[in-house]
């Protein structure tokens, strides 16, 4: 692969800046940068406590279930979007505001309708998430041949058998990249609903050590969420690429 | 324009397709079709034939319950069409498989479509296979498969649902000269073995005058019925044979002639 390529310079520049970092760190110039040798070491020791298992639970949780929610929801009315111009007409509008609308300021809403829980939370990431899932699902339908669509129907294929044997694989690409999106906007969605709710999981964390300024604790926290969210990505985009061979052959 | 000559179908086999005084206009004033009347005798190979855009998939598609026609009706087997059923199938021109399915899946999707248990289709699916001879093959995927071969699954899975009459449209077109030869020999072959009803449409006169009972030649839109040529041509030679027999020869001439005015008219 490339990677050989590009991750030597992209791996010498992140020792670079983390550097800066301990230097800048030591120097003391400024509170809100603890040392990075610090950070990490925080991370090692906060990691193992019940506090942190406890609110990755509880953000686990709801990610999971605020995805599961907006792929339930997303995949089928992207789909339907997909094959019936009525439906697309009626929802496409909002779809396409709520994708680009600032969402973080609808969060209150929420928070107003489900009260300060983690059903806010999992609402949430809902929210961030199942926009793009809706899109990508109704793009992946609209490309798929109409001899494949006309093939199930010459055939017999009932519309739930059209449903599930032809137009979720062949929309399959699309859905799995729209679900790779929504997942790094969900994560978006939980952290940023946790700090607005900010009583339970991470952002009850976030509020505990920024509020006491433990920046070493704050940075750690931050760290393993980035991990976390890059990971997850690099996940989905392999498994996105295993799907691959067959989105170029579908034509 | 001309008259459709209504000619003296000869008794013996019954129609098993009626097209009666079909028109198709598609949304945006498209008049495909003019009130054709065509039948299609059981049992035999029946060629659609005429110039590009004359509405020929349209029929195919309308006798295909795909789409509805605007004014007339099919009748296929006795039976008014409404939509696609059981006793027709489909031959797709860009072969129509699904790509996340290894052969003998896409083989056998008919089957799974009208629930029948997976040993059971996949026994009925096999011995399709090897008749069009892919054997070995089954486990393969669409994309590992030549032009040829992924058509060969498309006829196996059209035969694999036994319906009594197959539509096929320009099957043969996406494959190269030599494998469009084989095909036609095959097709001959398939036609006597198996009593189905064939309805084809290819844009090669030579292709219709050697595999057809039947060619009806079709106008330039708004489609009527020009012509039907019944070729007599001895079959069951070599295939050199045939391309070379002056009643060959000749019904390629006579239906070029029928054919050469619409292209003279221009577009
Ligand atoms: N869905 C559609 N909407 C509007 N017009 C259509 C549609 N499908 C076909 N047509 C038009 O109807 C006419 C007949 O089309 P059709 O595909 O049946 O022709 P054909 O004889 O199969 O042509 P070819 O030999 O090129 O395959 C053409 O003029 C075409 O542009
Ligand atoms: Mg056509």
């Amino acid at each position: 692969m490339v990677i050989g390529k590009i991750r030597v310079p992209l791996f010498c520049s992140l020792i670079i800046w983390a550097a800066l970092w301990e230097v800048v760190g030591r120097s003391g110039a400024s509170f809100i940068i603890p040392p990075l040798s610090a950070v990490f070491a925080r991370i090692v020791e906060i990691v193992p406590t019940a506090t942190f298992a406890e609110a990755l639970w509880i953000t686990g949780k709801a990610f999971l279930l605020g995805n599961a929610i907006a792929i339930a929801v997303g995949v089928p009315l992207g789909v339907i979007m997909g094959r019936s111009i009525i439906a697309d007409r009626v929802f496409l509008p909002w779809v396409n505001l709520f994708l680009s609308a600032p969402l973080t300021a609808l969060v209150p809403v929420i928070m107003v309708i489900f009260g300060l829980g983690e059903t806010t939370i999992v609402m949430t990431v809902v929210l961030f998430a199942v926009w793009i899932i809706v899109l990508d699902a109704r793009a992946g339908v609209r490309g798929i041949s109409p001899s494949l669509v006309e093939m199930a129907q010459v055939f017999g294929a009932n519309p739930w058998q059209a449903f599930g044997k032809i137009y979720i694989y062949a929309a399959l690409p699309e859905i799995l990249s729209g679900i790779r999106l929504g997942m790094i906007r969900a994560v978006k969605g939980v952290v940023i609903g946790q700090l607005l709710v900010s009583i339970i999981g991470f952002g009850r964390l976030f509020e505990l050590y920024s509020s006491r300024f433990l920046m070493e604790h704050f940075w750690a926290l931050l760290f393993v969420l980035f991990a976390f969210a890059f990971t997850l990505n690099e996940v989905l985009a392999w498994l996105e690429r295993k799907v691959d061979y067959y989105a170029a052959a579908r034509h | 324009m001309n008259a459709a000559t209504a000619e003296a179908i000869p008794a013996e086999p019954r129609a098993i397709v009626e097209v009666e005084d079909v028109s198709k206009v598609y949304p945006g004033g498209t008049e495909a079709l003019n009130h054709v009347s065509l039948d299609f005798p059981e049992g035999q190979l029946t060629t659609l034939l005429g110039p590009s855009g004359c509405g020929k998939t349209t029929l195919l598609k309308i006798i295909a319950g795909l789409i509805p026609a605007t004014g007339g009706e099919v009748r296929v087997d006795g039976k008014v069409v409404t939509g696609p059923g059981p006793e027709r199938a489909f031959v797709f021109q860009d072969f129509a498989l699904m790509p996340w399915a290894n052969v003998l899946r896409n083989v056998a999707f008919g089957l799974e479509l009208r629930g029948v248990a997976r040993s059971e289709r996949e026994a009925v699916a096999e011995s399709y296979i090897g008749q069009v001879g892919l054997k070995g093959f089954e486990k393969a995927y669409p994309h590992e498969l030549s032009g040829g071969m992924r058509q060969r699954v498309g006829l196996a899975r059209a035969l694999t649902v036994n319906a009594k009459v197959l539509l096929m449209d320009e099957p043969f077109s996406a494959v190269d000269e030599q494998t469009r030869r084989k095909f036609q020999e095959d097709l001959l072959e398939l036609v006597a073995r198996e009593r189905k009803t064939f309805l084809f449409v290819t844009h090669s006169i030579e292709e219709a005058v050697y595999v057809s009972d039947r060619i009806v030649l079709l106008s330039r839109r708004p489609s009527r019925v020009s012509q039907i040529v019944e070729p007599d041509i001895p079959r069951g030679d070599d295939p050199e044979a045939i391309r070379r027999d002056p009643a060959y020869i000749d019904t390629v001439e006579e239906i070029w002639q029928g054919l050469k005015k619409y292209l003279d008219e221009g577009v």
